[in-house]
């Protein structure tokens, strides 16, 4: 200790003490283990008064909740049954619970609404495809994604749309006919179903419009643009050429209305045409609000927010009875397509919050670099940009997509009968009312809607953590 | 092509008017962009014009002037059938906003202590509190409003059968529970001082909530005022009390104060006042209640419905908000000497608070907007009787429509904007 001090320069002042223990300390016992059963039971049942409490009351609630439940819903139950007689207590001289029953008399109507029954193995058929399309399309292992997603959101919607209504539009006008020069073609006269004037119109307008775009770009980026701009025309009206002619031959299938639709269809149908159709207008939109453009912009934010800030039944009641009368007269659009627009404006005002978030999410340095190395601002967009922020919010576009799923209910209010409209229509048949009915049927519906939702959203939160995983490398 | 290129003279005119020239580029987008946006419109207007004559339905906003000739069953400011749909409009509104202002408060209640429970080191209220969010968030609100509306709320007894809710039928309750577990010596006098009390005044059955219903009478005003003055007086002695302990470091007991000056004083005014506010209690006769408030099972179903479903969601908000608060600002506020409760209330809470704002007010907004769907019910709000019987009546469906979606529109502005203020003012103040 004297040595400390002598080291010192003369001309401190004295020296402070040092703070330095005399003897050792006592060897404190080892902390207390915070393993095995009886420490986790301290720490997360019993660890205090209120805990115990807490615990106890949650017990009570479990207990409360969850043993009815299961009686009402499989020990009390009833399984088979042709009539409400099944379902009564008063016949069967027990305590009843759920009625099944019920619900196996209406699934048929709950699945296909008035789809007839001679034609609904079309449906099946478009059940069936959409699963084998989808399933590969989810599981990140599996290759061709590509090709996947386009068979998935390009070739499935059109075959589905031919499967479930038919196919065998009376397609009578294209472009020119619409703008007036319907004189041009002969009257509208069909050769083994397909309408001689619609081809002939498309024909020419395909030729008008892509001569249009060559002169225009050759103007404007000489030849070579002008090349590429006629090829892309021309690829589009093919790409259209197709899907018309698909829609327009007659396969055989009768006709069905879709007034005829109901139950899941109508709740499959309604949602997966509102995240299809949304997904690129909303990236358009998203673009669109982070454009440069003070116009672009403006028009963008605003049909943005305007969606976002009215409530889906007023979109619905807009698609229904406003939008008929802004249409030409001669226009009749069926009552789900109606509702089909106004849920596709709905979903892409959504989905282009959620793709803007994705786009803010990449760092300038990649904008940056994509103009360093000479690209268009399109091709930047396109082969730098977007990839990454589209991967970045498929959870969020999953969780748009439950939105929409539980949101197609809504159309029950406009009459057209989805998967709640068609039970709340089975509740109303008298041969099957009984005390237990209606929650039964609660229970079923709940039961769909729930393992719909909670997959997606088990599935979204896995996603999210592997791509946060990938993100971190 | 090429040749004609190499060997010609170069295009220095037409780079003047290049695709690549972004000005140009930006100009020649926004004038067709403007070009569609005006001929949409016109096309629009000219084709809801022959529309509207071919059908023969006026336009304008003159109808709002006309007799409605329908009633609505809850109403918060005086209105039969004999007024006017302007009326009727204003009676959805206040409904809307009645629906939507409960839910909010109910929500926020459920989801903080919701998300809170789902923090709880205790696992049975966490298991609970989680199957809670994973149910409610993953079932259609319109399913849940159904639900509760049909199968719940219409099953329940007829008035004559109604369940009393008070204090009474709970010690009751107990007191006979007690005595079957043999222990009447307990239950026994528990269930005699139950009945002695007064009977019950608030009653569930199929047509509704029956509660209590506070009459004021002359004098009233006496008491808004002195509650006025409380609440003045409680916001100045707060400022007081942080300016002194910013000067002095004294601290004041501005809760209880302010808990203290807001009862006293209307209780105060009310005494000097003669009571004027008195309580008339619904009261059985016949089939049904006389007297009270009667709260439709439409409103209820609803309510219960919107708070449930947005509570579910806000749980997870706070949740996942207080979870963003790092562990290491607990323990420097342990280290420096506060306690939990303090420690959450100055430390936690307000950092937390920046992280749950911005997705609460878009909760408050689709709460608002879902109030909406009370229509399928037969809940009398802004959008069953203007764009449900009044747009059935009048079948002016571009006014009636319009007017529905401005104010959805104006709501959801207003509280943004609300949300805003205040979201800036919890904001992390960066240098």
């Amino acid at each position: 200790m004297t040595d400390t001090t002598a080291s010192l320069p003369p001309g401190r002042s004295a020296p402070v003490k040092p703070f330095v223990s005399a003897s050792l300390r006592e060897p404190e016992p080892a902390p207390v283990s915070t393993r095995g059963p009886v420490r986790w039971v301290r720490a997360h049942l019993v660890g205090s008064v209120p805990q115990v409490l807490l615990t106890l009351f949650g017990i009570w609630l479990v207990y409360a909740t969850v043993p009815p439940l299961i009686k009402f819903f499989i020990v009390d139950a009833v399984w088979t049954g042709t009539s409400r007689d099944a379902c009564l207590a008063e016949k069967l001289g027990r305590p009843v619970g759920a009625c099944w029953p019920f619900v196996w008399a209406k699934l048929d109507q709950l699945i296909y609404g008035f789809y007839p029954a001679a034609e609904r193995w079309r449906v099946n058929v478009v059940y069936w495809l959409g699963a084998l399309l989808l399933l590969p399309l989810l599981i990140q292992k599996l290759p061709y994604k590509r090709l996947n997603a386009i068979a998935f959101f390009g070739v499935f919607p059109v075959a589905a749309f031919v499967l479930l209504t038919g196919g065998d539009l009376d397609l009578q006008r294209f472009l020119l006919g619409n703008l007036g020069f319907g004189a041009l073609f002969p009257a509208p006269a069909a050769k083994s179903g397909l309408s001689i004037a619609f081809w002939l119109d498309f024909v020419a307008s395909t030729v008008l419009v892509t001569a249009i775009a060559y002169g225009i770009s050759r103007f404007l980026s000489g030849a070579e643009g002008a090349r590429s701009a006629a090829k892309t025309t021309l690829t589009v009206f093919a790409v259209l050429a197709v899907v018309l002619f698909v829609v327009d031959v007659p396969l055989g299938l009768p006709q069905v209305e879709t007034r005829l639709w109901g139950g899941l269809l109508v709740t499959l149908v309604i949602a997966v045409t509102g995240i299809t159709v949304s997904l690129p207008f909303g990236i358009l939109l998203a673009l669109g609000r982070r454009s440069s453009l003070p116009l672009v912009k403006a028009a963008s934010i605003i049909f943005i927010e305007f969606w976002r800030g009215v409530p889906l039944i007023t979109v619905l009641f807009f698609a229904t009875y406003m939008l008929p009368l802004f249409l030409p007269g001669r226009f009749t659009i069926d009552g789900l397509l109606r509702a089909l627009v106004g849920v596709a404006l709905f979903a892409s005002a959504y989905m282009a919050e959620v793709v803007r978030g994705g786009l803010q999410a990449i760092p300038k340095g990649q904008y940056e670099g994509a103009m360093a190395v000479g690209l268009r601002p399109s091709l930047m967009m396109r082969l730098v940009v977007l990839p990454q922020a589209l991967k970045l919010v498929i959870p969020g576009i999953v969780n748009n997509f439950i939105g929409l799923f539980k949101d197609t209910t809504l159309v029950l209010i406009v009459s057209i009968f989805d998967l709640l409209g068609a039970m709340r229509a089975a509740f109303t048949d008298p041969n099957w009312a009984s005390p237990t009915t209606l929650f039964t049927g609660f229970g079923f519906a709940g039961i769909v809607y729930f393992v719909f939702c909670f997959g997606m959203s088990r599935y979204s939160m896995a996603l999210e953590k592997r791509l946060d995983r990938a993100q971190r490398h | 092509m090429s040749d004609a290129r190499l060997s010609g003279p170069p295009p220095a005119p037409s780079r003047r008017w290049s695709w690549t020239d972004p000005k140009l580029r930006s100009s020649v987008i926004q004038i067709v962009l403007a070009l569609i946006l005006i001929w949409l419109a016109w096309a629009f207007y000219a084709n809801a014009q022959s529309n509207l004559t071919r059908l023969g339905i006026a336009s304008g906003f003159g109808f709002l002037d006309n007799r409605a000739g329908f009633a609505i069953s809850q109403t918060l400011i005086p209105y039969n059938e004999n007024m006017s749909y302007g009326r009727a409009f204003m009676v959805g509104l206040l409904n809307t906003l009645l629906v939507a202002f409960l839910g909010i408060v109910l929500a926020t209640i459920i989801g903080f202590l919701m998300g809170v429970a789902r923090l709880s080191k205790n696992v049975v209220i966490k298991a609970l509190a989680s199957a809670y969010v994973e149910i409610t968030r993953n079932l259609p609100p319109l399913f849940q409003i159904l639900f509760w509306y049909l199968a719940v709320l219409s099953t329940l007894p007829g008035p004559r059968q109604s369940w009393g809710f008070g204090i009474q039928p709970v010690l009751g309750a107990i007191g006979s529970g007690l005595s079957g577990i043999g222990l009447g010596f307990l239950g026994g006098p528990l269930s005699a001082f139950a009945a002695s009390l007064a009977a019950p005044s608030v009653f569930v059955n199929n047509r509704g909530l029956v509660v209590p219903r506070p009459i004021f009478e002359d004098g009233s005003m006496a008491i808004l005022y002195a509650l006025i003055v409380a609440v003045v007086a409680s916001i100045a002695i707060g400022l007081w009390a942080k300016k002194r302990r910013e000067a002095t470091g004294k601290p004041f007991p501005v809760f209880w104060t302010g808990l203290a000056l807001v009862i006293l004083l209307p209780l105060a005014a009310s005494a000097a006042a003669g009571f004027p506010v008195t309580v008339e209690k619904p009261e059985l006769r016949g089939f049904n209640f006389v007297g009270g408030l009667r709260v439709i099972p439409e409103f209820v179903s609803l309510l219960l419905a919107l708070s449930i479903y947005t509570g579910g969601f806000i749980a997870e908000i706070v949740r996942s908000g207080i979870m963003a608060v790092s562990k290491g600002q607990t323990e420097a506020a342990h280290s420096l000497g506060l306690r939990t409760g303090p420690t959450l209330r100055l430390v936690v809470i307000p950092q937390a608070m920046r992280v749950i704002v911005p997705p609460l007010t878009s909760q408050y907004l689709n709460l608002t907007k879902n109030s909406s769907l009370g229509v399928a019910v037969g809940y009398p709000d802004l959008f069953a009787v203007f764009a449900g019987s009044t747009l059935n009546q009048t079948g002016q469906a571009i006014e009636i429509i319009a007017v529905t979606m401005a104010v959805y529109l104006t709501i959801s502005i207003v509280t943004s904007t609300i949300m805003g203020w205040y979201n800036k003012r919890v904001a992390l103040v960066e240098r």
